[in-house]
């Protein structure tokens, strides 16, 4: 498999063949799109239980975007494909990217964010198995205030995307955010409730 | 899922990996790299650290792994 890793002639033919100007360069990014629409179909396909308020016309739709959106993207950043990995490897995650968040947005049209009061819900839920005593109550009654003491934006992502199965792209859309932005803010809470649980001197890992 | 099992998720999802971890902007940078490298058994996490603490800590990147971990070992078959 060393092979795939190493920049083969077929790879660079790619990058040059997307850039030729004419009947080539038209030709590859036409077997380009194809590809693309290929992945997208692959990821609509195995996420289509998120779906199944859909027809398949609309599927079929929304498959064409991701393709058409991450064709869009490719021809942007050719420049940045460095050669580490297959193209055709290379170009299929952006056909994912675009047809998974499309998918999730879609599943998630018209629905409201859960309320915080799901998340508490949530949270005692499973803080109470059988037989683990109250070590357990301590530490889950803990991370509830230390939740409650994050800043807002901080707590609005965590509980959303932790506790409440927000998809990070949902949330991101609907703050005028990126997944990359609120995963950070994810990131920051995640830190700051470790290091007040540990302030508190509580074990905070799993299992056992 | 059992008690201890919905337990233990819910500490995850809350408090994350708790080790170095990739952004996801690094992440998709590296996705098609770390996908290549895990499909074919050599050693992923060594080559790229980080990313794996970031996939156990965000579900939508580990997402976007796993679809390009099935289509790139789909269409080696």
């Amino acid at each position: 498999m060393a092979t795939a890793l190493m920049t083969a002639p077929t790879e660079i033919s790619w990058v040059d063949r997307l850039r030729a100007e004419g009947a080539e360069g038209r030709a590859a990014v036409a077997e380009l799109h194809a590809l693309l629409l290929k992945a997208a179909r692959f990821e609509v396909g195995r996420r289509a239980a998120e779906l199944s308020h859909l027809r398949g016309g609309d599927q079929e739709d929304l498959a064409q975007q991701a393709a058409d959106d991450a064709l869009m993207a490719i021809l942007r950043k050719l420049d940045e494909f460095r050669g580490e990995s297959r193209f055709t490897t290379w170009a299929y995650k952006f056909a994912l990217l675009e047809a998974a968040v499309k998918v999730r947005k879609r599943a998630w049209q018209g629905r409201e964010i859960p309320l915080e009061d799901e998340a508490w819900s949530a949270l005692a839920d499973a803080g109470a198995p059988a037989g683990r005593g109250a070590e357990d109550a301590e530490l889950f009654a803990a991370l509830r205030e230390e939740i409650e003491r994050l800043g807002e934006r901080q707590r609005e992502v965590l509980v959303a995307v932790a506790l409440n199965g927000v998809p990070i792209d949902v949330l991101a859309d609907r703050l005028g955010s990126t997944r990359g932005a609120l995963y950070k803010n994810l990131h920051d809470a995640r830190r700051n409730l470790r290091v007040a649980l540990a302030a508190r001197g509580l074990r905070v890992g799993t299992g056992g | 899922m059992k008690p201890d099992e919905k337990r233990d998720a819910v500490l995850g999802r809350v408090l994350g990996p708790g080790e170095p971890e990739l952004t996801c902007e690094q992440c998709f940078e590296e996705l098609d790299r770390y996908v290549e490298l895990t499909v074919a058994g050599e050693a992923a996490d060594a080559r790229i650290p980080g990313m794996r603490a970031h996939l156990d800590g965000c579900p939508a990147c580990a997402e976007d792994f796993a679809s390009l971990r099935d289509l790139v070992t789909k269409e080696g078959d």
